[in-house]
């Protein structure tokens, strides 16, 4: 292994529960119910997945909701408008700080 | 533009014995028979007849990435007049209550609207298998009036509400032509409520996964086409990609044969056995040979050799085919998941 993420090990995620077998159960039926369709159908929750992974920057998540985004029947510029948003709200959180900048500015600035 | 089929590139896959080799070397987790086996169902077993599915040949005016016909412009396999007699003489004498007629584009068959005028005038219901953009060629432009004159439903092909994805799977321009057809349709009442005409659209993945589920797809589709391009429809059907022809030369060529094919094998759902659509079609190829469905049929897998094997056989055999379906790898595409047809998914 030349790197720390390898796409194979994505299918090895179940492996995690194997020293904790309760907690993985308890992990994966909440992520399960998480996922199933409810007030959001299964592809608009797909789409968020997708948004999230591309924000938390997780390669496995990012692979997965692809997949899934393309299962649930999204199309390609309905993931991409999805990955905006994410990297919108990333971008609008490094502005909105510039509020504390101008904050500072005052105090110490003649 | 067109895309070169694969006996006009001379591609090994263009032979039916090189295809059925290739899937069978795939190192697949368990054959389809052992799966059957394990839920119970093996041998696959036939009901009675209810669709007589006639492929009047590979002739098309589209040749689309995925085909499973290698169907093209360049494909000169068309159903003789004999075969034509003997298939609406078998129609005639069979209480099969549906006629589906598929290709290539069927509606370049010289004999494709006196078929249908005679199966309908045997009271039959008969469905055409539509690529949409054979009503854009001038020849065909009144093919719309046509089949609503006769109540023919009409199966759509549209792969997806984006442009940009129908036409990486069915060549550029063919969303705009296909739009223009459906507005044609919908014109003369197809699609819309109260007319008794009937316009189902057939949606397969843009690529190497399983289809959405039917009925939130279909919920999306209805809204989207409607908002996007006012275009309405009856119902949409989710087919999965078959892993022949074509769609295996893509596959191949693009690394992606061996994951799709065990993510068809780990996707088996038992519950999809009881409405296969090979339980109860009899697929009839260009040249009058029985097959249990399309897809057998691409394969060159005929019918059981017990039982009749020809269109001219069943005009002197009493009993309709009864023998077992012919399975291979490729029919785990037809139980993974919500299950596939040509009506779309089978389960749920």
């Amino acid at each position: 292994m030349d790197t720390y993420y390898h796409p194979p090990d994505l299918a090895k995620f179940a492996e995690v529960g194997k020293d904790a077998p309760e907690l993985w159960e308890k992990f994966l039926g909440w992520y399960n119910a998480v996922f199933a369709e409810g007030a959001l159908t299964e592809r608009e929750k797909a789409l968020i997945a997708l948004a999230v992974s591309h924000a938390v920057q997780c390669p496995y998540c990012i692979d997965a909701y692809t997949s899934g985004s393309l299962e649930k029947g999204a199309t390609p510029d309905q993931m991409t408008e999805a990955v905006h948003v994410a990297a919108a709200i990333r971008g609008g959180a490094s502005l909105v700080h510039a509020v504390q900048m101008r904050n500072k500015i005052e105090k110490i600035g003649m | 533009m067109a895309l070169p089929t694969l006996i006009n590139t001379r591609s090994p896959l263009a032979a039916p014995a090189a295809q059925r080799a290739r899937l069978e070397a795939l190192p697949l987790a368990r054959t389809f028979e052992s799966a059957l086996g394990e839920a119970g169902r093996q041998p696959l077993t036939r009901v009675a007849a209810r669709v007589l599915q006639v492929n009047l040949g590979k002739r098309c005016n589209q040749a689309c990435h995925h085909c499973h016909v290698d169907a093209g412009p360049d494909r000169t396999e068309v159903m003789p007049d004999d075969v034509v007699e003997a298939t609406l003489a078998v129609l005639a004498q069979s209480d099969i209550p549906t006629l589906d007629i598929t290709g290539g584009a069927p509606e370049l068959h010289p004999r494709f609207r006196d078929i249908v005028a005679r199966a309908r005038g045997m009271g039959r219901h008969v469905m055409d298998r539509c690529n949409l953009t054979i009503t854009t060629l001038p020849n065909y432009a009144d093919l719309p009036e046509f089949l609503a004159a006769h109540g023919v439903e009409v199966v759509a092909s549209l792969p997806s509400y984006a442009a940009s994805q129908t036409d990486r799977q069915r060549g550029d321009g063919v969303f705009d032509a296909s739009l223009r057809a459906l507005r044609h349709f919908n014109a003369l009442g197809y699609g819309r409520p109260g007319t008794g005409l009937v316009l189902n659209l057939v949606t397969n993945p843009v690529g190497a996964f399983l289809p959405a589920n039917q009925a939130a797809l279909e919920r999306d589709w209805t809204r989207e086409l409607k908002r996007r391009y006012d275009v309405s429809f009856n119902h949409l059907f989710t087919i999965t990609n078959m892993p022949i022809s074509r769609y295996l030369e893509w596959l191949e060529q693009s690394g992606n044969v061996t994951v799709y094919m065990e993510k068809l094998v780990q996707a088996f759902n038992p519950a999809t056995v009881e409405g296969l659509m090979c339980r109860d079609t009899i697929s009839v190829a260009w040249d009058g040979r029985l097959f249990d469905c399309d897809f057998n049929q691409m394969l060159d897998l005929p019918v059981d050799a017990r039982g009749p094997r020809t269109i001219t056989d069943l005009l002197t055999t009493p009993a309709l085919l009864s023998h077992p379906v012919t399975t291979g790898p490729h029919c785990f595409g037809c139980t993974a998941g919500a299950g596939s047809s040509c009506g779309g998914s089978t389960v749920g």
